[in-house]
């Protein structure tokens, strides 16, 4: 995936990279002249060349997620999975996705909410390295009370990707936000630009992390690791530009909303069942 | 270098599980403090240089090397914070011109560039007069940064006075962009309620202004101090005037917005009131107590024409307050900016580790650091005029 970032840069970037170069060869002569040297063979080629996916082509795809909390029975297969597929980080503070907890009591206005990094459901799951939420309301007056499965958003319009100083985070033609691990300098702006929490900092490595839908899958034809184990499919995947898909169908059929829409990130996760509080 | 995160971030109400590792540490809050104090004491310079201030004159010079040895190690705390920063320069070579960031090292440089620049053409005949004199290595050294020039004509130390000018009007604008644009970098972050305003760009502008002043005051009496010369005191009258009235202005627009943030209250405004009754409670009593404190212990001094030690004296005080005051400031917009959940539903606490490249220690190294290069460089350049101090060399 490393050189897709690259390829997939916009054409009017490119130009504008190409001037930018021309303008500093004058003055920095030395670095100017190896930087100019150094660029036309990176960047600049005509067309966006489709990346090198046995028998994928993601000019085809237009990838998004569903989520219907009304079904999610909160048993955190989907975080495990997640974890296991994608090698994060094995703690209760770095998630690709994750599960929200959501209970009103009797008299509340307010809901009470939780999820895995709460010191309460650590010490449920054993350990950090298990993922299950307490039994805290087991007696308690429950009103209502519903889960959340959370991931990257895979914006329309992403900020982290318009924060990237090098680019290294970056949008693919089928629709998800992506990120060069041999590029990004681990500067954390995107960490802090993303609305939704869901991005992450792998300190091994030193870059940030993040949902790629499981990039690595979907351009197989297999559904993202969450997916594919959610028992009681809450999560639901698949390509808009295909009207029977399962997440075209999901849309079609529901009233759905999106998290945050105020930020303008325009969100491709849409989800049903979820309450005001729910942000 | 990389590693392991620092100990998980203790919270209260509910936070996204991946904001209890909080992304920017304390190295990032001396990072708008460092870039500040730049712009403030190259400010100071401009007054003289561009606006005929003549009695900011004994200090237009050492108000230069200040700002320059600052302005070395801004790139120092980001360097140290970078998970990768041997790949620092992928963010000069193929900029991302939709991030802010993007500009950094391109604002950075030119303006790094720029004083040194204007330094020269300040230091030129100090240069000139060195280099025929010292002998050895000095004299090697002197030689070289004379460029070749050594004409001290009346007409040519004009022309090296328009061009410190001409220099010194770019300046203004570079040193406001220099530090709007680090205000943009957390202005423009949508995502954190704390920081999304369309103000931070300009309350950090004159927040740098008014620590670089204080910063000044402090270094320019504890060297005067040092050659055992009394400070002069139009400079620190005249600065007590200009450190008022942008402390006034700054204090007056940072007032106004929380006033219109709490009189809207909008969506989030009950999580920012536990913010700063929470986790930046202290830093906002020494932001908004010292900050006060100098204005009406500046007030004093002007209206009452202090002279002497009381106005030596008060203007320390008011220097060093100052600076608490503008560093509490960037601690409370860029830690409190984080402690603040994007769930608007919890806040988090950091505590700064000590040890660790990104510990207290890293941070007051690196903060030490620029007050060592500013002694050297004032060893091998003298920025005092010849009848002001006893020194007349290096």
């Amino acid at each position: 995936m490393d050189h897709q970032d690259e390829e997939q840069k916009p054409k009017a970037e490119n130009a504008l990279r190409r001037n930018f170069l021309r303008a500093v060869g004058v003055g920095a002569a030395c670095a100017g002249a190896w930087v100019s040297k150094a660029l036309p063979a990176k960047s600049l080629p005509d067309e966006t060349p489709i990346p090198d996916i046995p028998g994928y082509d993601w000019r085809k795809h237009k990838w998004a997620f569903g989520v219907d909390a009304t079904r999610c029975i909160g048993c955190l297969r989907c975080v495990e999975a997640c974890k296991a597929e994608n090698g994060v980080a094995r703690d209760a503070h770095h998630f690709r996705t994750w599960v929200e907890r959501y209970v009103y009591l009797q008299g509340d206005d307010q809901a009470h909410v939780d999820s895995q990094s709460e010191p309460g459901n650590i010490a449920a799951s054993g350990s950090e390295q298990a993922f299950r939420f307490d039994n805290r309301y087991q007696n308690a007056p429950v009103e209502k009370a519903f889960f959340v499965p959370k991931l990257c958003n895979h914006c329309t319009h992403p900020a982290c990707v318009q924060v990237c100083p090098t680019g290294a985070t970056y949008q693919t033609k089928d629709g998800v936000v992506l990120i060069d691990h041999s590029y990004c300098i681990g500067c954390q702006y995107c960490v802090q630009a993303c609305p939704y929490g869901a991005r992450e900092f792998n300190h091994a490595m030193g870059v940030t992390d993040k949902c790629t839908w499981c990039y690595h899958r979907i351009t197989k034809g297999l559904q993202p690791a969450c997916v594919e184990v959610c028992p009681v499919e809450a999560r639901v995947f698949g390509d808009r530009n295909d009207p029977e898909s399962p997440i075209s169908r999901f849309i079609k059929n529901n009233r759905v909303s999106v998290l945050k829409p105020y930020t303008g990130n325009a969100p491709n996760v849409f989800y049903v069942g979820i309450d005001k509080e729910v942000s | 270098m990389i590693g392991t995160m620092a100990t998980a971030a203790p919270y209260v109400g509910y936070v996204y599980p991946n904001e209890t590792d909080i992304p920017w540490s304390v190295l990032i809050v001396i990072y708008p403090y460092i870039t500040g104090l730049v712009a403030g004491a190259f400010i100071v310079s401009s007054l003289y240089h561009v606006f005929g201030m003549s009695q900011f004159k004994p200090v237009a010079r050492f108000a230069l090397l200040t700002a320059v040895s600052f302005m070395f190690f801004v790139p120092m705390p980001l360097l140290f914070h970078l998970g990768n920063p041997q790949r620092a320069f992928n963010a000069v070579l193929t900029p991302h011109w939709t991030s802010a960031m993007s500009a950094f090292s391109y604002v950075a440089g030119f303006y790094v560039c720029l004083l040194l620049l204007e330094i020269w053409f300040a230091f030129r005949a100090d240069i000139v007069a060195l280099a025929k004199t010292k002998a050895g290595f000095a004299g090697r050294i002197y030689r070289l940064l004379s460029l070749g020039s050594d004409d001290v004509s009346p007409v040519a130390l004009a022309i090296d006075h328009r061009f410190a000018t001409a220099l010194a009007i770019i300046g203004i604008p570079s040193a406001g962009g220099l530090h709007g644009y680090v205000g943009f970098l957390f202005g423009s972050v949508k995502a954190r309620e704390w920081w999304s305003s369309d103000l931070m760009p300009i309350i950090f502008l004159l927040s740098a202004i008014v620590s670089g002043i204080g910063l000044l005051v402090v270094l320019y009496v504890a060297y005067s101090k040092a050659r055992k010369v009394p400070a002069d005191e139009n400079v620190l009258a005249g600065l007590a005037k200009t450190l008022w009235a942008f402390l006034l202005v700054v204090l007056l627009i940072e007032g106004l917005e929380l006033l219109e943030m709490f009189y809207k209250r909008l969506e989030g405004i009950d999580a920012v009131q536990r913010l700063i009754e929470g986790p930046i409670r202290y830093g906002m009593v020494l932001q908004w107590g010292c900050s006060l404190g100098v204005l009406v212990l500046l007030s004093v001094l002007i209206l009452s024409k202090a002279r002497g030690r009381f106005l030596v004296v008060g203007m320390t005080v008011s220097g060093i307050a100052m600076m608490i005051a503008v560093l509490a400031m960037r601690w409370n917009v860029v830690i409190g900016g984080q402690e603040l959940s994007k769930t608007t539903k919890g806040l988090l606490t950091y505590y700064p580790e000590i040890l660790g490249h990104e510990g207290l220690l890293a941070v007051a190294f690196i903060f030490l650091c620029p007050f060592v290069v500013l002694w050297l460089i004032t060893r091998f350049l003298s920025p005092w005029e010849p009848e002001a101090g006893k020194e007349v060399s290096p």
